[in-house]
């Protein structure tokens, strides 16, 4: 397609130096009126012909018209301003709740339904498939396939708000055992719950569970990501800054000082212990 | 006592016709309504916001470019785009063109002035005021932030948005009305105001293209303008169209801002492709080859232009079945398009070009504009516009045509056209070394554009990670953004500059468009009026030019010292009238401050001084269309020269005044048919509609239609009555239909009033309260008509004979009884067929 508009582009830009030199045959009336009917009708309605035939041969398997058979596996990813939350739905009928970071199995169609509950957001991570919007009020349904392990990156594809810029994902594809293994802890609590238990206390005597949840503890608040297990993700705040405990102690001194427009009060209050306490059980749980 | 010898009775006129149309001085210029005054203090003005534009441009890319900067805030970075977009839509790039239009198309079609000068004057005020108040706000930290097109529900949220949502909505409007104005003026303008002789398939193509992008305006601003209701009753009252949690849709806002958001694309192509039509014919020293080609695709590009607008909505979710649809018409549209530029080519190729700087100009936008096109081919298509969709491709797609297709044959006008404008030339050396810079650092601004929206970059960040890989794309651009900013500015030093000496001589391109005849040191625009009888009368009527300079055209004097134009019939410009329009006046500045009060009142929530403004605006107005409307002259007839005479009054179809209501009342049609299908926008996605709330009830609207119908016939009635000699019986029957117009408003309201019909609660309620309101307000303006007529009928300014304002009242009242059957149809009917 770029190849054939370079030569169109080059074919129109010669015509018109042409054109424009001084010593030259006049064409008749007749042939500057074939022209505009061969070169100016007739040529663009072939080729866009063909490749509009092209496009509409190709959208039913990018986007399937009707609805398919019942997928293994259903994800709802909800848009929020500004970060993602996933849910995972087995055909068993195990709910895994996550946040930020999705992972899917090599090689199975995965269904994802998007939503948002707040401003509209677009789904987008390039290399899986094109962008679909998240709009309050409906649920998009997008199949995806991962052809291979990796990870990719993506983001939120429309303007959502002041951080619409640090809104962005990571997928992360692996073999459907170590997925599975994957989802299996991913529900359970992390082990990591017991360490730092001055953190956790701190976590809890905060309030922060008033908004994120963290399983095996008191805190179940939906407001915020999913934090059980943060320490086994590769980056903090929808792939903001890449994860580490000085990485969570600054997000916590001040959010908005990270992301602009942040809706997460800044904790710049603590005593710097306590936030690093906090974040140390925080990346401790894997 | 001798007669007057030739030479003398010729000096008398012009001295008669200087006087007449002599430019107020002092500080009273600003109450000048000329053509030529106005079109220059609106292109300028828009020029100037294009300036300011360009530096928020500027300071986007001193922001991106290197990753992760931190030169401005999340939060200005924000309102910056959000104003750049903004203001070269809404306050350059569709005011350029009207104020082209209003500047060029009188001379063009033979005509003194536009058929109303004080609408244009208001026009241009309105666009002054809003323009200045929707860009003034970024120095207070106040623009809008939530992007030129306004999703909610990121911009119904208050905290994030605060007043900019609302500047944005109400400043707009406030422009919106200026450019519907325009359109007004410029279909009422082609219509009727050319040169006798000039029928429908000699105009000049510019001419046709305006008469089609006006037309446009007319179908795509409306639902806008009604979206902008819906979405400020939403931020004021919490009225909630796009609030899916009480029924609403964020989709609706979509549809209604891109049926109008796509067609604007053409709005603002067509004109710059009307500039090429008439440049390239001239420095190719021929007519154009295929001028019936080139109107039908112009045509055709307007009609397909209103069926594009999902492919904006493309990555929405919608069935795919509808994205075939406008995919497949988004290809097409590239076919008249293709034809256009085939045209230019072939007249060039059939001709023997002159090289010049406008023909550079011309040809360098033909160029880049031919790569947006054909980026635009790509992104019609879905599949690849899943991927490209909100990229830095679509940015570098969008600026490509627009560029192309807009700002750079602008310059090209502008170098064509100055010699008219000022009597000087521009330097063709100045203008070559604009050229080149401007075209290299456009290219090297955009075109990298294309590889970082392809390699993922998303449009509206404010910053990019490092390791992305996008720093160097990025700095390319910005160099480049840089390097065509400074072409601008040698334009802008070249036509700033002093030029004394470099006198352009009489049409010195060799044109043939009637437009070159006028004289840049005269105000009266045409000497005396020609009879055209080509498409290139300069060209093909030789001594047309010395005729018409000589007086011996139609109008050469101003024997009764009032400005004068000729009107003529809309198809084969047979003259029929010769129309008085108005000279300086005031009262377009006093109109356009006034209800710029309202609006600006009304985005600070300043609800008393919205009321003062409110009762101040119809008092300019009203004095303006009583003393400046529909006059009744002191003779019934005059002669125009040539033996011939006219009538200087006439009623109905012939009159401008008739056309401009029946224009005017054709876009508000549509902006009613954009509320009508936003009731069954919803009804389509909840087929359940009313969603268990009360609604009217089909009593109170059947009610209103029976007594808006009575007003109508009593409306008619009087009409005929008083074209049969009965003026006082046509006054009863005013008086009685204007009692039928209140009792159908008050029974329109009573409907959902009676039913408790709560609108905040959920969206059924509030979108048969937001169409009741539309038609009640309407009949509310009918009702001040009947009661007008009557008071003219007593003041003697409406007689028998003399009828204009009846007859445009009826008219009126004709879409007035249609509104009222839909509206009272839709909300008392409908639900019963549920």
């Amino acid at each position: 397609m770029v190849i054939a508009g370079a030569f169109i582009w080059l074919g129109v830009l010669l015509a018109y130096l042409h054109a424009r030199r001084p010593r030259r045959a006049r064409w008749s009336d007749q042939a500057a009126g074939r022209l505009i009917l061969w070169a100016g009708a007739v040529f663009p309605t072939t080729v866009l012909g063909a490749l509009l035939t092209y496009a509409l041969w190709l959208m039913p398997g990018l986007r399937p018209w009707a609805e398919a058979e019942p997928p293994g596996l259903v994800v709802e990813v909800t848009g929020h301003q500004f970060w993602w939350e996933i849910t995972y739905r087995t055909a068993d009928g195990a709910i895994v709740a996550s946040a930020n970071e999705l992972r899917l199995p090599v090689g199975t169609p995965v269904e994802l339904r998007l939503a948002s509950p707040d401003v509209i957001h677009s789904f987008w991570i390039p290399p899986l498939a094109g962008k679909m919007d998240m709009i309050p009020g409906r649920v998009n349904r997008l199949t995806v396939t991962a052809e291979r392990a990796g990870v990719f990156e993506g983001a939120c594809a429309e303007y959502c708000g002041t951080s619409h810029a640090l809104m962005r994902l990571v997928a992360v594809a692996e073999e459907p055992e170590a997925f599975r293994a994957w989802l299996a802890a991913e529900a359970a609590p992390s082990p990591g719950v017991a360490a730092h238990p001055e953190g956790r206390d701190a976590f809890v005597a905060e309030g922060c569970g008033a908004c994120h949840t963290v399983r095996g503890t008191e805190a179940d608040g939906r407001v915020g990501p999913d934090l059980s297990h943060l320490g086994a993700r590769r980056s903090l705040g929808a792939d903001t800054l890449p994860l580490s405990e000085a990485a969570i102690a600054r997000f916590i001194a001040d959010p908005a000082a990270v992301k602009p427009g942040a809706l997460m009060p800044a904790y710049d209050m603590l005593p710097d212990t306590r936030r690093a306490a906090i974040a140390a059980w925080l990346g401790g749980l894997r | 006592m001798t007669a007057p010898s030739d030479a003398e009775r010729r000096a008398a006129e012009e001295k008669r016709l200087r006087t007449v149309w002599a430019t107020p001085k002092g500080w009273r210029y600003l109450s000048a309504v000329n053509n030529t005054e106005v079109g220059v203090w609106y292109g300028g003005t828009a020029f100037v916001f294009m300036l300011f534009a360009g530096c928020l441009a500027l300071l986007v890319r001193a922001q991106l470019a290197v990753p992760e900067n931190d030169l401005v805030s999340a939060d200005l970075y924000n309102q910056t785009f959000t104003l750049h977009g903004t203001v070269m839509m809404f306050l350059f790039a569709v005011p350029i063109f009207e104020a082209v239009a209003i500047y060029l198309l009188p001379a063009m079609l033979g005509a003194r002035e536009m058929p109303f000068p004080r609408l244009g004057a208001f026009g241009f005020w309105s666009f002054f005021l809003g323009g200045i108040f929707v860009c003034g706000s970024i120095f207070f930290g106040a623009a809008p932030s939530a992007g030129w097109f306004m999703y909610p529900p990121l911009a119904t949220d208050e905290e994030f948005t605060g007043i900019g949502a609302d500047i944005w909505l109400l400043g707009l409007s406030f422009i919106e009305v200026a450019s519907i104005a325009a359109a007004v003026e410029i279909i009422v303008g082609v219509m009727k105001c050319r040169a006798p002789g000039m029928r429908i398939n000699l105009m000049p193509l510019f001419a046709w293209y305006l008469l089609i992008v006006a037309g446009m305006i007319l179908f795509a601003f409306p639902p806008l303008i009604a979206g902008d209701l819906l979405f400020e009753m939403q931020r004021m009252f919490d009225w909630p169209f796009f609030d899916a949690e009480r029924g609403g849709d964020p989709l609706l806002w979509q549809h209604l801002f891109w049926i109008f958001g796509h067609p604007e694309v053409y709005i603002i192509f067509l004109p710059s492709i009307a500039i090429l039509a008439m440049i390239v014919p001239t420095f190719s020293g021929r007519p154009i080859v295929g001028y019936s080609w080139i109107v039908l695709a112009a045509v055709g590009t307007g009609f397909l232009s209103f069926g594009l607008w999902v492919h904006h909505m493309f990555a929405t979710g919608l069935p795919q079945i509808s994205l075939a649809f406008f995919s497949a018409a988004s290809e097409a549209v590239a076919i008249p398009t293709g034809v256009q530029i085939f045209v230019f080519l072939a007249t060039m190729l059939a001709g023997r070009v002159t090289r010049s700087t406008p023909m550079l100009f011309g040809t360098g936008g033909v160029a880049i504009f031919v790569i947006g096109g054909l980026t635009g081919v790509m992104v019609a298509l879905a599949p690849f516009d899943w991927q490209a969709h909100d990229t830095y491709f679509v940015v570098a797609h969008l600026h490509y045509v627009l560029a192309g297709g807009m700002l750079f044959p602008v310059v090209a006008g502008i170098y064509y056209w100055w010699p008219l404008v000022s009597g000087r030339m521009l330097s063709d050396r100045v203008g070559r070394i604009a050229f080149w810079t401007m075209f290299a650092g456009f290219n090297l601004a955009f075109f990298p554009m294309h590889l970082a929206g392809l390699w993922g970059m998303p449009r509206r960040v404010f910053v990019y990670p490092a390791e992305a890989g996008l720093g160097l794309v990025n700095l390319l651009s910005s160099i480049g953004a840089a390097i065509f900013a400074a072409g601008v500015l040698v334009v802008v030093f070249d036509v700033l500059r002093p030029k004394r000496g470099a006198v352009a001589p009489d049409n010195p391109w060799n044109a043939g468009t009637l437009e070159w005849a006028a004289q840049a040191d005269e105000t009266w625009g045409l000497r005396s009026i020609p009879r055209i009888e080509s498409r290139y009368p300069v060209w093909e009527q030789p001594d047309l030019v010395a005729e018409l300079r000589a007086g011996n055209g139609y109008l050469p004097d101003a024997e009764e010292g009032r400005r004068e134009a000729l009107i003529t019939s809309v198809l084969d410009a047979a003259p029929e009238q010769v129309l008085r329009v108005a000279g300086p006046s005031w009262l377009p500045l006093a109109s356009a401050i006034t209800l710029g009060g309202v609006f600006i009142a009304l985005t600070f929530h300043w609800w008393l001084t919205t009321l003062v403004f409110a009762v101040l605006f119809p008092i300019p107005l009203l004095t303006w269309i009583w003393t400046g409307t529909a006059e009744i002259p002191e003779k019934p007839a005059k002669p125009i020269g040539r033996g011939e005479t006219l009538p200087l009054y006439v009623s109905g179809q012939s009159a401008v005044g008739w056309w401009g209501m029946f224009i005017t009342m054709t876009g508000d049609a549509t902006a009613f048919a954009s509320l009508v299908f936003g009731y069954f926008f919803y009804w389509t996605i909840t087929p359940d509609l009313a969603a268990g709330h009360e609604g009217p009830g089909p009593l109170w609207p059947m009610l209103a239609t029976a007594l808006v119908l009575l007003a109508w016939a009593a409306t008619v009635a009087a009409r005929s009555w008083n074209r049969g000699g009965a003026p006082g019986l046509a006054r009863l029957a005013l008086i009685a239909g204007a009692a039928f117009s209140l009792c159908g408003a008050a029974a329109g309201l009573a409907g959902p009033w009676a039913a408790g019909l709560d609108p905040t609660a959920h969206v059924y309620p509030a979108t048969v309260w937001v169409i009741v309101i539309w038609t009640v307000a309407h009949v509310a303006v009918g009702l001040v008509m009947q009661i007008y007529c009557v008071a003219r009928g007593v003041a003697g300014r409406l007689t028998p004979a003399h009828d204009a304002d009846l007859r445009n009242t009826t008219l009126y009242f004709h879409f007035l009884a249609a509104t009222a059957i839909v509206a009272f149809a839709v909300v008392g009917l409908f639900p019963l067929a549920l």
